[in-house]
Parts: C-alpha cells; sequence; structure tokens
C-alpha cells in the first residue's frame, strides 16, 4: 500500500530539488509503477507546471517534456514520421490507452526500468536527456550512471534522418515485453539495443559500410547480451528471441533503407 | 488538503488526504459506476475522463485532479444510451463488471475516431479487460452501433 504524508507542488525546481534531497521525498511522474510499491512517502513532489507536459520543436531536435504523457509520445506525428512510426510501434502494447494517458515520458526514462519499451527505442535513437543540475547527458551515459538524485526536465531526441525498427515479444498482449529490440540506422551507424532482458537496455553499434549481415549482427548481439531468467521467460529463451527479433529488425531497416534510397535516386 | 473539481459538471470542494486516490474520492461522492478491478492499473474498470481523456482512477491521486474536470458514467448517461443497448444485444456484457470502463473508453474512443476500424476498435480498448465474452462481442456491438449510425437509423 502506498501512503503518503505530505504533497507538495513546488513553485520553483530549486525548491523542488531540494525538496527530492530529502531520503523520503520522491517525485512524482505518472504515478503508475510508484502505485504498485508498498511505502511510506514523506513528500510527494509533483513537478506539473514546472515540467512541460509537451514536445517542442526547436528544428534540429525533439524537445520531449518530461510529464509528456506515453500516448502524446504515440500520437505525435513529427516523431513517429522521423522514426518510421518506431516511437509508436514501441508504445502501443503499454497496457491501454487510460494507462498510456497518464505514464510520463520522464517517469519511464527516469526509472531506467529493465522492462522499458521507452528506454530501447530512445536509445537506439540517439536521445539525451536535461536533468536540472547535472546539465545534459547521453541517455547511454545516464543508462550507466547509479541513483541519480536530480531532476529530469526534458528529453532530446535529435532530428537527424532515421530509419528504425521496434520489435518486442510479449507473452499477452498488453503485458510487459519478454524481450524487446530496437534498430535504428543514421548517418551510417547502425545501433541495435536489447531490452527486458530482463535487465536495463543495452546498445551495440554496427558500421554498414563493414558489409556485416543481419544474421551476423543478431548472432553478435545475441552472444554478447547478458540475459536473465524471471517468472516471464528463462535466459537461454530471451537469448533465442534475441537473435530472431535484432534479425527481423536489422532486416526491416536495412530493407526501409534500400527503399528510401531507391526514392531518392527517382 | 482541499480540492475542487468539476465532477459531472458540478463543482464540488472536498477534504482529502494527500494519498487519496481519484477512485476513492469518486466512489465517496456517490459515483459507483467506478469500480476497483485490479487496483494495479491492469485491467481498465475504473475508467474515467481526466479533461476528456480516459485515465485509470485507481492511479491517479485526488489531489491531481484539483483544478480539473471529472466525467464518471453518471455524467455521460445520454452519450451512452446510443450505443450501449448494441452491446447488449450482442450478449457482449453478461455479468457486466467491466462494463462501465468499457462504456467510458468507447465514449473516448469514438469521441477521437468518429469512424474506427475494427483494428482501432480492438486497439484502443486493449486496456480493458473482460473474462468473460473473449472482446468480440463488444466489437461486434460497437461495428453494429457504428453501422446504423451510417445508415441514418439513429
Amino acid at each position: 500500500m502506498l501512503t503518503i504524508d505530505k504533497y507538495l507542488r513546488p513553485a520553483t525546481l530549486e525548491e523542488a530539488y531540494e525538496a527530492a534531497q530529502k531520503k523520503n521525498s520522491v517525485i512524482l511522474g505518472g504515478m503508475l509503477w510508484l502505485r504498485l510499491g508498498n511505502r511510506r512517502i514523506g513528500t510527494a513532489i509533483d513537478l506539473t507546471g514546472l515540467v512541460p507536459d509537451g514536445i517542442e520543436d526547436t528544428g534540429d531536435t525533439y524537445r520531449i517534456g518530461a510529464y509528456a504523457t506515453l500516448r502524446t509520445l504515440e500520437t505525435h506525428e513529427g516523431l513517429n514520421i522521423l522514426t518510421d512510426h518506431a516511437v509508436r510501434d514501441s508504445l502501443c502494447s503499454i497496457v491501454g490507452v487510460q494507462f498510456r494517458n497518464l505514464a510520463t515520458a520522464g517517469g519511464s526514462i527516469f526509472g531506467r526500468f529493465g522492462f522499458s519499451d521507452v528506454v530501447t527505442t530512445f536509445l537506439a535513437l540517439g536521445a539525451s536527456v536535461e536533468l536540472y543540475k547535472t546539465g545534459t547527458v547521453t541517455l547511454e551515459e545516464f543508462c550507466t550512471m547509479g541513483r541519480v538524485n536530480d531532476i529530469l526536465t526534458h528529453i532530446v531526441l535529435p532530428k537527424s534522418p532515421v530509419t528504425a525498427s521496434y520489435l518486442a515479444h510479449r507473452n499477452a498482449a498488453t503485458d510487459f515485453p519478454v524481450l524487446n529490440t530496437c534498430a535504428a540506422l543514421c548517418d551510417g551507424i547502425l545501433t541495435v539495443t536489447v531490452g527486458s532482458r530482463p535487465l536495463r537496455a543495452v546498445p551495440y553499434r554496427f558500421p554498414t559500410d563493414s558489409g556485416i549481415s543481419a544474421e551476423n549482427i543478431a548472432e553478435t548481439v545475441a552472444g554478447q547480451t547478458v540475459f536473465a531468467s524471471n517468472t516471464r521467460a528463462s535466459e537461454d529463451y530471451r537469448r533465442h528471441l534475441c537473435r530472431v527479433l535484432v534479425r527481423r529488425a536489422v532486416t526491416d531497416v536495412l530493407e526501409k533503407s534500400a527503399a528510401k534510397a531507391a526514392r531518392e535516386v527517382k | 488538503m482541499e480540492i475542487t473539481l468539476t465532477l459531472n459538471g458540478k463543482k464540488r470542494t472536498a477534504s482529502v488526504s494527500p494519498d487519496t486516490m481519484l477512485f476513492d474520492f469518486l466512489r465517496n461522492h456517490g459515483c459507483y459506476s467506478v469500480k476497483c478491478g485490479c487496483e494495479t492499473s491492469a485491467c481498465g474498470l475504473c475508467t474515467v475522463l481526466l479533461d476528456g481523456k480516459p485515465v485509470l482512477s485507481c492511479s491517479v491521486l485526488a489531489v491531481r485532479a484539483d483544478g480539473h474536470t471529472v466525467t464518471t458514467l453518471e455524467g455521460l448517461q445520454e452519450e451512452a444510451s446510443e450505443f450501449v443497448g448494441f452491446i447488449a444485444d450482442q450478449g457482449a456484457e453478461q455479468c457486466g463488471f467491466c462494463n462501465p470502463g468499457f462504456v467510458m473508453n468507447t465514449i473516448a474512443l469514438l469521441r477521437e475516431h468518429p469512424d474506427p476500424t475494427d483494428d482501432e476498435i480492438r486497439a484502443y480498448l486493449a486496456g480493458n479487460l473482460c473474462r468473460c465474452s473473449g472482446y468480440e462481442g463488444q466489437t461486434r456491438g460497437i461495428r453494429a452501433y457504428l453501422n446504423a449510425k451510417k445508415e441514418g437509423l439513429l
């Protein structure tokens, strides 16, 4: 059961940051994961009005406010055209529309949950995060950091032309993924991420001029990734799934990339 | 803490504790269509509209609804009555426990997509669990309603 002693809606980020330094304070996101816990929270800090809930087009980036809901991301036309709908594909199986109207991009990223569809996708797409005190760090670096007592204000996605594909396997529709992967090709570098291992997502990079095939990439990724077992699947099953999903995602990206190149020649 | 929100078109002011969930607030204010199924944000039974968007009231703090508009099935009787008969005609309601959540989310669906495909219906209602029907009845009911509307029968 979740118990909250005090609810705080601070006037400034500085006030929120100071309140968040106390040991039993929690910054609220969409509250969907927090809700499932059995804990007593001293101060629940609501950042409504302090961090944006929309997506700003800065010209060369999409700057996503930490309180933007997953549904906002899922239905954002520009974001989905840019990413070949990989963002939409990665979000549309997360529980239901009502859930995605509450879950926030910031909460999903800040938690760096092992089961996250959002982290797997945004990691492949080369996203960065803006933290109030720490500043901007790449999502890849953020995923390697330990506990961060800061405030995530924005997620920044570069608008560089990208060809992407997201795939996941679930035991049941709308459940947590057993394994997920995202492949993204940008500036001749193919980034492949594997998440729900069930550990945090990890990225791999392959230059496309090396001529490596989708099969070889899948074998390399499956061979190098650390998997684990839980109630949803065994380590071995996840490794097998990884080979299949990565091969399919990379094949999809290479085919879409070739089709785009052919259209440009015409 | 004191909160003021618009519930089904009427201003309501009440004192709540910081951890009161919107679901409990609504039940305490007579909205018994809002039911608790899983309490883990998974079943869609407690769906209400918060500023017009469907959300899970079991997972929203009541204080976060302060200053906002909340609509439950009690406030949408007329809009719901248009199509619930079609769902009943298909035998889709069976035990009826999941129905309020289904109806609320269907209203949200039809406001967002007035003419959805069957795939769009299934995708939008994926967050509403039903243990009786296997979902085909609900899909057929919504389809029958949309067809009747197109044919000018409503």
